[in-house]
């Protein structure tokens, strides 16, 4: 069973950590993983930088750039990844955009993740229908999830859509943004949270974009399965490095 | 073989809608009405008569006498910088704002390199009167002051975009996230023929009223309306992909697409896509472009701010793939001598992108009795700074 699909199972509020790869050093990627991993985090998303990333706000702009700026490649990330299953047993997704995929080849991709023990995908630049015509098939061939986002926006028809073509878990955006752009929730979003939960999917929800601190975390987190901070966490990393994950990771949940 | 787009929006292998599930709602309520809010009578008869009254259209047809007689060809050149702002750019900006205006959009918003397509877009919302927000690299502030004054004046908010490289690519990623953090009262006025589907047919169809002229214009002229070729210079490649457009079909014209080799095709300095990019994903679109082995979008080099862009529409990717339309790169010394060429055979200051097509007859050879259509998309006046900086005037 994909360990992805085995902690949503457990019954509890998931908390998931987006960071990018190669930063602030090239070589942290590892250590993060397992301190994230010490700290009780449950799932963890590990960004592929990419030299123009639409969806993200100035944080993870940042910390892209200065990964490439690194010397971080696809090539040296799963370099990096090659032995971290020995340490490391939480699920692992890459989140990135489509274009550094297909220059590796998507299959070749696709390849390395399972052989490095990633569990699934999140390429938000990649469409539903582009995926399921021509690489739904790659990803189920390696035992990789494919998981696809709904924002506020998205229609209640799309999202049965999405649904269906997802196997494990629907990242549900809070609100009309880009990635770390949230002054914390208002009823909007709580309506939103609520509607969602109130359609039954068969996929499990975990809400991303504007969480930050435990208030916002309880609030996407009352109707649904979890959540996922990405640009917080990224700015403690700048500002206290290493040391700072444990206690960041509780003042959360 | 079928150069437009078909039902699922691709060129051959090229185009698509590769957007983040935020985009999906804008770009498919304007995919499901485009063609619907084109083909409506009421549409066509507001844009034509804006073509007509404000841009000042058609525009001429004009025979290069002294021009052709240097080359030993019978040379045309397609006015469009004589359009209202002094570019082809207007033409899309005055059917994507009454797009809007159907489309119940209050807000609008633009990416511009050089300023033009930033100009052309303040013009329309002055026009019209919608709120205008043009993103706008800071280097290309920096070196674009007038335009970027012009756009104040028109009452347009000018927004530095800080990421990147600071130019083109990067106003173009700012309006995109700003598109994301307000998807319900904006539309984007996209300035090429680049970006998701339904974006490069839709800004093409706005272009096609070039080559619509242009046939009219030749059968007076030479009672044929087909030339033996129609040459136009390839950024983004709108202006391009108007000139082509009602040619696309007929073999017997010969498309000439030509791009900036900056310093030169091996430089490192250079926007000559089809022979450095590789097929990608850019801004949406599924095209070539310029980027490291490791899937990261380079930055180009052209003198010509409007040819800076690391990409192609996926429309010229497809015709440089296939083999339908012939692809020449022309250096930033070979567009600039070409540009004081026309100045002083034709009484007309070309703007720089244009000075790129003008320069392939220095190279490439035309029979005497060949008839050639190119299209000068704009004027000098943007660039007399660099002219006076190049030539020390």
């Amino acid at each position: 069973m994909n360990r992805i699909k085995n902690t949503l199972s457990e019954n509890k509020k998931l908390l998931s950590i987006y960071f990018t790869a190669g930063y602030p050093k090239l070589d942290d990627t590892i250590e993060i993983l397992q301190q994230l991993e010490k700290s009780g985090v449950d799932l963890i998303e590990i960004g592929l930088p990419f030299s123009d990333p639409l969806a993200d706000g100035p944080t993870i702009q940042a910390s892209s750039q200065e990964s490439l700026e690194n010397g971080m490649t696809t090539d040296l990330l799963f370099q990096q990844l090659k032995d971290v299953r020995n340490t490391v047993s939480i699920p692992l997704i890459i989140m990135g955009y489509f274009n550094p995929v297909l220059q590796f080849g998507v299959e070749n991709f696709c390849k390395k993740c399972a052989e490095v023990g990633i569990d699934g995908l999140i390429l938000p630049d990649l469409p539903l229908a582009e995926y399921e015509e021509h690489y739904a098939k790659i990803f189920k061939k390696y035992g990789l999830l494919n998981i696809f986002l709904i924002t506020p926006q998205t229609s209640k028809e799309r999202i049965r859509q999405i649904d269906t073509a997802s196997k494990g878990f629907i990242y549900m955006v809070s609100s009309a943004s880009v990635t770390g752009s949230s002054d914390g929730f208002g009823k909007e979003q709580e309506n939103y949270f609520e509607r969602i939960a109130s359609l039954k999917l068969n996929n499990p929800l975990i809400v991303g974009f504007g969480i930050q601190d435990s208030k916002t975390f309880s609030q996407a987190t009352l109707h649904t399965n979890g959540a996922i901070i990405g640009s917080a966490f990224i700015k403690m990393l700048s500002e206290k490095g290493f040391a700072g994950i444990s206690s960041f990771i509780k003042s959360i949940r | 073989m079928n150069y437009n787009v078909n039902e699922k929006g691709y060129y051959g292998e090229f185009g698509g809608a590769y957007i983040p599930e935020m985009l999906y709602p804008n770009v498919e309520e304007l995919r499901q009405n485009y063609l619907k809010v084109m083909a409506e009578e009421s549409f066509q008869k507001e844009f034509r008569e804006l073509l007509k009254d404000y841009v000042g259209r058609p525009t001429p047809l004009y025979f290069a006498k002294r021009l052709s007689e240097k080359y030993n060809t019978k040379i045309y050149l397609k006015r469009e910088d004589l359009c209202h702002t002094g570019a082809h750019k207007v033409n899309n900006t005055i059917g994507q704002i009454l797009m809007a205006k159907r489309l119940g959009k209050t807000r609008i918003i633009a990416e511009t390199g050089a300023g033009q397509h930033g100009v052309a877009t303040a013009t329309v919302c002055a026009l019209m009167g919608l709120e205008c927000i043009v993103f706008m690299g800071e280097v290309d502030i920096k070196r674009q002051a007038p335009n970027v004054a012009r756009m104040k004046m028109l009452g347009a908010k000018v927004v530095p975009a800080k990421s990147g490289s600071k130019t083109l690519k990067d106003a173009t990623n700012e309006a995109i996230r700003d598109w994301i953090n307000n998807p319900v009262d904006t539309h984007y006025i996209i300035g090429s023929v680049v970006g998701p589907h339904p974006y490069p047919d839709m800004v093409a169809r706005f272009q096609s009223v070039i080559s619509e002229e242009i046939k009219t214009q030749l059968k007076e002229k030479e009672s044929r309306e087909n030339p033996d070729f129609v040459v136009a210079c390839v950024g983004g490649g709108s202006n391009a992909a108007g000139a082509f457009y009602h040619y696309l079909e007929t073999p017997e014209v010969g498309i000439i697409a030509v791009e900036a080799a900056g310093k030169g095709i091996d430089s490192g300095e250079s926007a000559a896509t089809s022979a450095l990019g590789k097929v990608g994903i850019i801004h949406g679109s599924k095209t070539l472009l310029m980027q490291t082995a490791d899937g990261q979008i380079t930055e180009p080099h052209s003198i010509s701010a409007g040819l800076d862009y690391p990409g192609v529409g996926p429309m010229h990717a497809n015709l440089f793939a296939s083999g339908r339309g012939e692809f020449i790169s022309i250096t930033d010394d070979e567009a600039m001598e070409a540009g004081l060429e026309l100045c002083k055979l034709e009484g007309i200051i070309p703007a720089i992108e244009s000075s790129h097509a003008l320069a392939i007859f220095e190279t490439r050879k035309f029979k005497k009795d060949d008839v050639i259509v190119v299209n000068l998309s704009g004027r000098g006046d943007k660039d007399l700074d660099t002219y006076i900086k190049y030539f020390n005037l």
